[in-house]
């Protein structure tokens, strides 16, 4: 739907982390401007970083893995830090959590340690963030905008993507919240056509 | 008692337990009655914010369910622990723990005065009381496992619990292959629908375990996995 004026605006090139608070009310967008791009995610209650974003408690709250419009997205804490309020994806993925240096060296090959990685970009942001966040707040992340279905024989599956190109995903906050993005430089990943582009951010007022 | 165990402890219903599980041990659960449930989070003793990663672990071997076979991987690409046996067949890596307002809702109020040591005690706060006992606490917090418990996922990704999954003598082992911090409680599952709070006691049995071997069925079955054993093995060089 169209918002007219953003408070704030911004695009996200692929490999590059971003943080910012959100507050209350306020309406959040993240637009696949290329289309299939994972978009690495967090979400920190502002006035309490222990209280975070959780996937165990946000996909047993609605009683399904995906995410999407409806989904509220909880925390350790058992508080609501936002509504999915619209979403022209219709799934997004909050199990495969963020490649990383070593996890690159497991699924691939010992050699794939020195390639940029979400969670390199988690670490920048929070250090550079100064507030006293560290590796113990990175946690199991939102992928926006990817599609990682579960059978029922209990197999994990990395499907091609569903997104497009403009397709957008769009929040409200439920209480003042830190998002911490790291727009996925991943380049040995079939979900992103090995081709990480760059997003784009928006926020509104109420 | 077989004589190969060191040392073996009931973990009554609803309880807590933590131990640091050596590498080079096996970790036995054992379900007593049948339809016990497990939450159980592991870290690096020596570096705790080096911890379980359930994305890592389901992504690295394509995998929902954990059961033998397969490896419970921490964040940094090494191998905490491996399943080197199972009988129930399906433990839980995506329901993870109940909260005292869901406990509250389900099952009404138990409070200790009323019940002493009966009381409902939920996976949430029981994990916080016992982290804060090895100086961890809310930032330390992430997914946890649900051993004996079973989530079945539709193709819409609808989540069921799946009554029945572990009998009375169900097993399943952990080897240790760090030294991993183990910390568990036997709270009821939190997609369980019973209306009465009824957790389950558990046995845990800890027994040396004989040394990794090249054609381990943990390490062969998956490449990731002999990547994982190999990284592993390299942290103690």
């Amino acid at each position: 739907m169209s918002r007219g004026e953003p408070l704030y605006a911004d695009v996200i090139p692929a490999g590059e982390p971003w943080i910012h608070e959100i507050a209350r009310g306020q309406i959040f967008r993240i637009v696949d401007l290329y289309g299939n791009q994972a978009v690495d995610t967090l979400f920190y209650n502002a006035h309490d970083y222990a209280d975070r974003f959780s996937a165990q408690d946000t996909i047993r709250a609605q009683r399904n893995l995906y995410l999407t419009k409806g989904t509220k997205l909880m925390s350790t804490g058992g508080n609501v830090l936002l509504t999915i309020v619209d979403d022209t994806c219709g799934r997004h993925d909050t199990l495969g959590g963020a490649c990383a240096n070593e996890s690159n060296m497991v699924r691939y090959a010992i050699e794939k340690r020195h390639m940029h990685a979400c969670r390199s970009s988690f670490l920048k942001a929070v250090t550079e963030w100064d507030h006293g966040m560290t590796k113990r707040d990175i946690t199991c992340n939102i992928n926006f905008f990817m599609n990682v279905p579960v059978t029922p024989e209990g197999k994990l599956t990395f499907e091609d993507g569903i997104s497009e190109p403009g397709k957008y995903v769009e929040m409200r906050a439920e209480m003042d919240v830190l998002a911490l993005i790291s727009n996925c430089p991943q380049l040995n990943n079939p979900c992103n056509a090995y081709n990480p582009t760059p997003v784009q951010v928006l926020i509104w007022n109420p | 008692m077989d004589p190969s165990v060191l040392w073996e402890e009931t973990v009554q219903p609803a309880a807590s337990w933590s131990h640091v599980l050596k590498r080079g041990t096996v970790l036995r659960l054992v379900d007593m009655e049948g339809g016990a449930n497990v939450g159980a989070l592991l870290y690096n003793f020596e570096c705790p914010v080096e911890r379980y990663n359930m994305p890592d672990t389901l992504k690295a071997q394509h995998i929902a369910r954990l059961t033998r076979g397969f490896v419970l991987y921490s964040d940094m690409g090494r191998i905490l622990c491996s399943i080197v046996a199972d009988t129930a067949g399906w433990h839980d890596p995506l329901g993870g723990c109940s909260n005292a307002a869901m406990v509250r809702e389900q099952y009404g109020e138990g409070t200790y005065q009323q019940l002493r040591n009966d009381y409902y005690r939920n996976g949430h706060d029981s994990f916080l009381v016992e982290l804060g006992k090895w100086g961890l606490g809310p930032r330390d917090l992430v997914p946890n496992v649900n051993f004996f418990s079973r989530v079945d996922v539709a193709s819409d990704g609808a989540m069921t619990y799946h009554a029945g999954n572990s009998r009375g003598g169900d097993y399943v082992e952990l080897r240790a292959e760090m030294n991993v911090l183990v910390v568990l409680n036997t709270c009821p599952h939190p997609l369980d629908p019973s209306g009465q709070y009824r957790p389950k006691p558990v046995l845990c049995s800890i027994r040396r375990s004989a040394p990794v071997t090249a054609d381990d069925p943990c390490r062969l079955s998956r490449p990731e996995n002999e990547r994982g054993f190999m990284l592993t093995e390299r942290y103690f060089l």
